[in-house]
C-alpha cells in the first residue's frame, strides 16, 4: 500500500551547491540544485559520489531534510564523522557554487505523504532527525491537520538540529507536540534530560495512537526506541525504521 | 568528471580489490531493518519450503539443528555501501535442506520469507550449488535477534538485503517475483559487482 509507482532508472546528476549553513557544532546543512530534478517524497535519501583527479570514488547516502516544496532544491544535513572520508570533506572543503553528483530520490518505505494520513509519531536520534524533518515539513506544508508527535533526542541543546524551526512550530502548530531529551544534557526549558524511554513513548501515543510511526537514528537507537515502541502496545507492522551507519 | 577538491581515502590494492564498485570496508557489523526487531522465540521457530503456494517440507528447530551444519566464511556487501570481509557463518547448505526434503528445486525463482513479513526475491540457481545457506550461527555463536537470529539466510554473493533476515522459509515460484525492497526501488537481481543497487541499474 505504501508502494509508490513505477520507479525510474536513477541516473547520476549533477548538484550545484546552493548554500550553506552550520547547525550545530557537528552538522552543517547543504542546499543543492540538482539538474533536471523534478520531485521526491518526503523521508527519502540521494546518493552521493566523490569523484579524486585520479578516477578513485566515493559514495554515501543521505537524506532529505527539505519538504518536496517545488523549488527545485534539497537541503542535506550532513553530521561530520571524525576520521570519516565523506562527510569531513563536506564540512571542510565544500564552498557555495561547487558541483556535487548524486543520484536519487531513493527509498520506497521511510516516506510519507498527506495520502497516508494519520496520526503519525516521529522519533528521531541524532542527524536520524533528517528524513523526519522532511516528513514534519512537509505535513505542516499540506496537511497540517494530521496529529504529529516528534520525539527527538539528542546529546545536548547545542546539538538539537532546527532547533529554533522545531519551538517556532510547537509554538504556532495545534496538531503538533515535541518532546526533546537530551541525553547527555541537564533539562532545560520543557525539555528531558536522559535517554528516550517509556514514559516518553506513552506520552506521544496516549492521545493520538499512531498509524504510523517512523524510527531514524543510529543502530542503539533505533533498537531502543523501536523495542520501546513495541512494549508500549503498537503493532510491529506499522513502525517504520530507518538506521544511520547502517 | 572530479569533484573540486575530493581527494578521497584510497583502501589499499589488496583491500580495493575486493571491494565491488562504490563500496567502502567497515570493521563494524552495522544493522538493517525496515522495521522493529522480531524476537522469535526458538521453541515457535520453524522453516517451511513451499512449491507454490503447496507446502513441501517443514522443519522446527530441533529437527533444523539436526540437519548437516557447515560454516562459510565470506565477504558482504550492503546496498547502502559498507562491506565487511571474511565474515563466519555456520547453518545448513540449501542444497543439503533440499536434500533432505527430497526435492531437487521445482522452479527457476524462489521468495525468501521472514518472520516480519519481509520478502525477497532469489533466483534459485543463486541459492543452490554451494553458493547460500539459512545460517544459525555468526562466528560461532547463535546470531542475535538484531542480525537476523534465530536463523537468516546468506546470499553472500549479491548485495545483503537478499540475505533475508528472520527466516521462515523459501518459496519456488514460476515467475521472478518482487520481494520488499525490489517492490521499493531496489533491483530486482543485486550483484554488487555490477553496481546493480536499483530499478534496472
Amino acid at each position: 500500500m505504501d508502494v509508490k509507482a513505477g520507479p525510474q532508472r536513477l541516473v547520476w546528476r549533477n548538484a550545484a551547491v546552493e548554500a550553506i549553513e552550520v547547525l550545530t557544532p557537528r552538522v552543517k546543512s547543504f542546499r543543492l540544485r540538482p539538474e533536471g530534478w523534478t520531485t521526491f517524497t518526503a523521508g527519502q535519501h540521494v546518493d552521493i559520489r566523490l569523484t579524486a583527479e585520479d578516477g578513485y570514488q566515493a559514495q554515501r547516502s543521505y537524506s532529505i531534510g527539505s519538504a518536496p516544496d517545488g523549488s527545485g532544491t534539497i537541503e542535506l544535513a550532513i553530521e561530520v564523522m571524525t576520521g570519516g572520508e565523506v562527510s569531513p570533506f563536506f564540512h571542510e572543503i565544500v564552498e557555495i557554487g561547487d558541483d556535487i553528483e548524486l543520484r536519487g530520490p531513493i527509498g520506497g518505505h521511510f516516506n510519507w505523504s498527506a495520502e497516508d494520513g494519520g496520526p503519525i509519531l516521529l522519533i528521531g536520534g541524532g542527524s536520524g532527525l533528517v528524513p523526519l524533518m522532511s516528513i514534519l515539513r512537509h505535513r505542516a506544508a499540506v496537511a497540517p491537520q494530521v496529529p504529529a508527535t516528534l520525539i527527538y533526542s539528542a546529546r545536548s541543546y547545542e546539538e538539537l538540529i532546527w532547533r529554533e524551526e522545531l519551538l517556532r512550530r510547537r509554538a504556532d502548530d495545534p496538531h503538533f507536540r515535541l518532546i526533546i531529551h537530551l541525553s547527555r544534557d541537564a533539562a532545560r526549558d520543557g525539555m528531558i534530560a536522559g535517554r528516550i524511554d517509556a514514559e516518553s513513548i506513552e506520552e506521544a501515543i496516549e492521545t493520538a495512537r499512531p498509524l504510523t510511526t517512523y524510527v531514524c537514528g543510529s543502530n542503539p537507537f533505533v533498537s531502543v526506541a523501536s523495542d520501546l515502541a513495541v512494549a508500549a502496545g503498537l503493532d510491529p507492522s506499522t513502525i517504520r525504521t530507518e538506521r544511520y551507519g547502517g | 568528471m572530479a569533484t573540486r577538491g575530493f581527494v578521497g581515502r584510497r583502501p589499499s590494492d589488496e583491500i580495493g580489490n575486493r571491494l565491488p564498485p562504490g563500496q567502502y570496508l567497515t570493521e563494524d557489523f552495522p544493522v538493517l531493518s525496515a522495521g522493529p526487531t522480531p524476537h522469535v522465540k526458538i521453541e515457535n521457530w520453524s522453516f517451511t519450503i513451499k512449491n507454490g503456494i503447496r507446502p513441501v517440507a517443514k522443519w522446527n528447530w530441533d529437527e533444523f539443528q539436526k540437519l548437516p551444519h557447515v560454516k562459510l566464511t565470506r565477504d558482504i556487501h550492503c546496498v547502502t555501501k559498507w562491506s565487511k570481509f571474511n565474515t563466519a557463518w555456520s547453518g545448513v547448505m540449501i542444497d543439503d535442506i533440499l536434500a533432505e526434503a527430497g526435492i531437487e528445486a521445482p522452479t527457476a525463482f524462489t521468495l525468501a520469507h521472514s518472520y516480519d513479513g519481509y520478502t525477497t526475491n532469489i533466483p534459485t540457481a543463486d541459492l543452490i550449488g554451494g553458493k547460500a545457506m539459512v545460517a544459525t550461527h555468526y562466528e560461532g555463536q547463535p546470531i542475535t535477534p538484531d542480525h537476523g537470529g534465530p536463523a537468516r539466510l546468506l546470499v553472500p554473493h549479491l548485495y545483503f538485503w537478499k540475505s533475508a533476515k528472520w527466516i521462515t522459509g523459501l518459496q519456488f515460484t514460476s515467475r521472478d517475483e518482487a520481494g520488499f525492497w525490489e517492490l521499493r526501488g531496489y533491483h530486482m537481481y543485486g550483484d554488487p559487482w555490477r553496481e546493480q543497487r536499483f530499478t534496472d541499474d
